[in-house]
């Protein structure tokens, strides 16, 4: 077991490490001379130069890389061009819709897709596995800003349940908060969920036909509990896998969503920041929702240890 | 009010004392659209009460089939479409399995039938420890804590002569080799104390020597327990071993059954008879050169459920094949004393 | 277990149904396609003629799918949109193929190559598709030929890992072996055996990317760091009409109605695909 996690930890520390170079040479591969493009035509070259020395810019590539990696290790991600803040504020700042949104949309998706992807794995070929999985596909096709958009104009503008937008000012109560997070949750979550059911009903439908089901129904057990304690345990291996892998669809969908609702999330900040090409955000952005990506994926390897024996070894 | 509740069925009377179970005319069918796969076609077995039914047949003969139908456990489209399958329960009572509502054909599987499986390896659910499944079993049937539960599955660990049994029971099954594994499944069965034991194939994916632990103890237990068996196999060696009675099927059908020493002293049906020449006998297959053993396939192949021949289903691939054969299907008849065929030319055999 | 192999493996409704699925989703794809290349010809008005004195009708006999803010008629606009969007969805599917298949053939091939590749391909699989997609074309800067780019980058590790995997098993294969010991050059191993083989699922998932990648350039489109706002996008339109939703829904509902029609047919047509060039591959999804 403790080889296992040491393995899980040092494949993530790798991924994090490439996905820093990554980053690094993404920011750095922009034609041109950044400081001359974030300044604007009307900088002068003495302007141009300060900011070129400020951001380490005359620097050699690696001596950059290095002291990229630097102050990566101090937690210093920089000083926003445009915020007046350093990044890491920035982003703190703008963590919590983010975070919340993503977690509630996980939720609602699982809600969804779990339940719908075991009854219709169950009920293979009848017409509610057949609607359900073409329910699945259509909603795998759906752009989650324009479900956004349709939720606000019928459960925010007709029905005036939820708020239009925003994430109700600088005051608002918690529960004020949440009440901007449901239709964004909801529209994220819906679309998400789509992914999560195709993959639940699959690997329900592989587990469904194994030996050790057939034995669990021989013992005289009823079926809920043979499906439910038996199949599903097994089944939840890769559709966490597969949970994990929608974090990165949520976390897309999640810049996107906050747009959309005018969330002030850090992909709202991401956006904003390519708009205005605030490299420093844009880069801090990048490794922070990267950052939250694999650590998921370490947390749900982590899962498995709970879930399954073969990996306690 | 247990003597309202158990009043006679009018089945009773139909099942001699010292039958456990009986499939009569046994038909079961794969539906797939317009085409019907008959799996099991007209089917009738007798298991007697602390014996054990060996039911022999290659893939693809029904035999699997007829032990998932007897358990009601049969994959969809797999349909029971027409017979009876008449078990005595404990308290004298008889059933008929084949239309017993789903409800009470739970209280029977694991209390009054229990089965084994051919793959010890994956019958074991990966997830949870070798105890808690043994546990399961017996907290379903009996009304037990599980501290007794525990005490229980312990002593069945014993019973399958399974070592450190204490230990054993907190382990998971990929701690276990296959032949403890199916010491394990065999405990499992046999924790609720069942009347039959369902055996499918449980020796085919066991080395030798394993294979021959696992028969003697299956034979142990069925002395010191009193249980009856229903063995399904393809290896008419585990046959001789184990077997009182045997059933040989082929394409759905029985088509010869006999007490053990009457089969395999004079087979009464052409195939087998060609299975029995299938078996490797060293004195008689050494080849020149004295190493290699020459085996005696029978020619041709099971033909296709969905396909069956109109006469006897055997006639392709049958020696002692004439006309009438192919055109019209033999029924079982006596062959000597009790022993049935289904083949026309019995008598030449 | 002779149940299992006396019952048919696929269930031959469904297979037929699943052929029926593929060819509604060419037809609906090729309409749209269809659509969008005569989009001169059958668009009633061009897609961006003004018309104050029409601005932000309700769909009519006139404008069937009404007008926006600058009374441009939104079903021209539509049609022509989808233009844009099938040939980002299709340049950013080859881009993504031509650099997806060569990492992927090197890297099953090339064991030294292999670390460094299947290394890069995990670490650009975890960063969110769009927000990659969204990062290059900041660094990039915003065109047509960065999106493609772009977007093409995103996809491609999903090629690659495809054609890693499988061509570490084909590599393995005995006539594989044999015409690596009789000397034949390893690019055309690669080209003759490995590919040829691979042909079929490479053409799934490039169904699949293709579907993706329209569904991301939406995305951009909206987030106004896609192509240039002047021509229209389907995610253009969406953003305009955010504006004013609750007044003209119809400026976001019918280019979102477009997204979902080209997606879900590209996604139906993999699925159709999947069945029919490989029953191997049939995994129920």
């Amino acid at each position: 077991m403790t080889r296992y996690i040491l393995q899980r930890l040092l494949g993530m520390l790798a991924v994090m490490f490439t996905v820093v170079t990554i980053v690094f040479i993404i920011v750095r591969i922009a034609p041109g001379d950044p400081a001359a493009v974030m300044l604007g035509p009307d900088a002068t070259p003495a302007d141009i130069a300060a900011l070129r020395t400020r951001l380490g810019l005359d620097q050699p590539l690696v001596v950059q890389y290095l002291f990229f990696l630097g102050q990566l290790i101090k937690g210093d991600l920089g000083q926003s061009i445009f915020l007046d803040m350093p990044v890491t504020r920035a982003l703190a700042e703008r963590a919590e819709p983010t975070f919340f949104l993503t977690l509630f949309s996980i939720l609602i998706a699982s809600a969804i897709a779990l339940p719908v992807g075991i009854l219709s794995a169950y009920k293979r070929g009848t017409l509610f596995d057949q609607t359900v999985t073409t329910f699945a596909m259509f909603a795998a096709s759906i752009p989650s800003f324009w479900l956004g958009l349709v939720l606000i104009q019928v459960f925010a503008v007709r029905l005036g349940w939820f708020p239009v937008a925003g994430y109700g000012g600088p005051d608002a109560s918690f529960l004020t908060r949440l009440s901007h997070l449901v239709l964004p949750a909801v529209a994220l979550g819906v679309v998400s969920s789509a992914l999560i059911t195709r993959f639940t009903r699959a690997s329900m439908l592989d587990v469904l036909n194994d030996d050790y089901v057939r034995t669990a129904r021989s013992k005289g057990m009823g079926e809920f509990r043979v499906v439910m304690k038996h199949a599903f345990k097994n089944a939840l291996i890769p559709v966490l896998t597969v949970i994990g892998l929608t974090a990165a669809l949520l976390v897309s969908g999640a810049v996107v969503t906050e747009t959309v609702f005018s969330l002030p999330g850090v992909g709202n900040l991401v956006v904003s920041a390519v708009l205005r090409r605030d490299y420093p955000v844009i880069q801090g952005a990048l490794l922070v929702i990267a950052a939250i990506y694999v650590l998921i994926n370490f947390g749900i390897d982590m899962l498995y240890i709970l879930i399954d024996p073969r990996v306690r070894y | 009010m247990a003597a309202v509740l158990s009043a006679p069925s009018p089945l009773t009377a139909t099942l001699p004392e010292d039958v456990v179970l009986r499939a009569e005319d046994l038909h079961t069918h794969f539906i797939v659209g317009e085409r019907a796969a008959k799996s099991v076609d007209g089917v009738t077995l007798t298991v007697r009460r602390g014996e054990t039914l060996a039911v022999v047949g290659e893939s693809g003969s029904g035999k699997s089939v007829t032990s998932l139908s007897i358990m009601r456990l049969l994959a969809h489209p797999g349909r029971i479409v027409r017979g009876k399958i008449l078990y005595r329960m404990r308290d004298g009572t008889v059933v008929d399995l084949a239309t017993l509502p789903e409800k009470r054909m739970r209280a029977i599987r694991g209390k009054e039938i229990a089965m084994i499986f051919q793959e010890p390896m994956t019958s074991l659910n990966p997830l949870y420890t070798v105890g808690d499944q043994i546990m399961e079993m017996i907290r379903l049937h009996e009304p037990v804590s599980r501290h007794e539960a525990r005490q229980r599955a312990r002593q069945m660990l014993e019973l399958v002569e399974i070592p450190a049994a204490e230990k054993r029971l907190d382990q998971y099954p990929h701690e276990m080799s296959g032949g403890m594994r199916q010491r394990v499944m065999i405990a499992l069965a046999l924790s609720c104390n069942p009347a039959l034991l369902i055996a499918d194939e449980p020796t085919t994916a066991l080395d030798v020597t394993i294979q021959a632990q696992i028969l003697d103890l299956m034979r142990r237990l069925q002395r010191d327990i009193g249980m009856s068996i229903l063995f399904i196999t393809h290896n008419l060696g585990v046959v001789a071993e184990i077997a009182h009675e045997v059933a040989v099927m082929y394409a759905g059908r029985v088509v010869e059954q006999a007490p053990v020493e009457a089969l395999f002293a004079r087979p009464r049906h052409p195939y087998t008879k060609g299975l029995l020449a299938c078996i490797p006998n060293p004195e008689r297959d050494r080849a020149a050169d004295g190493a290699r053993l020459m085996l005696n396939p029978i020619p041709g192949n099971v033909p296709s459920v969905l396909n069956l021949p109109p006469g006897c289903t055997y006639a392709p691939r049958c020696p002692l094949v004439e006309p009438r054969c192919e055109g019209e299907a033999p029924g079982l008849v006596p062959a000597g004393p009790g022993h049935l065929s289904r083949c026309f030319r019995h008598e030449l055999l | 277990m002779a149940a299992v192999s006396i019952a048919p493996a696929p269930r031959i409704t469904t297979l037929i149904l699943q052929r029926k699925t593929l060819a509604i989703g060419l037809a609906v794809i090729l309409a749209i396609a269809l659509f969008a290349l005569l989009a001169p010809l059958i668009a009633p008005y061009a897609p961006n003629k003004l018309s104050i004195v029409n601005r932000l009708k309700p769909p009519s006999g006139t404008y069937f799918f009404g007008t926006d803010e600058f009374g441009r008629d939104i079903f021209s606009r539509t049609i022509y949109a989808g233009r844009l969007s099938l040939t980002v969805g299709a340049a950013a599917t080859v881009f993504a193929g031509v650099i997806g298949i060569t990492l992927g053939l090197v890297a099953g091939f090339f064991r030294r190559a292999d670390t460094v590749i299947a290394r890069i391909v995990d670490a650009m699989m975890a960063f969110p598709d769009i927000l990659l997609a969204i990062a290059l074309v900041a660094a990039l800067g915003p065109s047509l030929a960065t999106v493609i780019v772009a977007l093409g980058i995103v996809y491609a590790p999903r090629l690659a890992r495809i054609v890693r995997a499988s061509t570490l098993v084909i590599r393995e294969l005995p006539y594989v072996e044999a015409a690596r010991a009789l000397g034949v050059p390893t690019w055309r191993i690669m080209t003759r055996h490995v590919l040829r083989n691979l042909v079929s699922p490479i053409l799934v998932q490039a169904t699949f990317i293709f579907a993706y990648a329209m569904l991301a350039e939406a995305s951009l489109s909206f987030l106004g760091v896609g192509v240039s706002p002047e021509i229209p996008t389907w995610g253009t339109m969406i953003a305009s009409g955010r504006q004013y939703v609750g007044q003209a829904d119809w400026m976001t509902i019918f280019p979102g109605v477009a997204i979902i029609l080209s997606v879900l047919s590209l996604q139906l047509v993999g699925d159709g695909l999947r069945d029919l060039l490989d029953p191997r591959l049939r995994k129920d999804l």
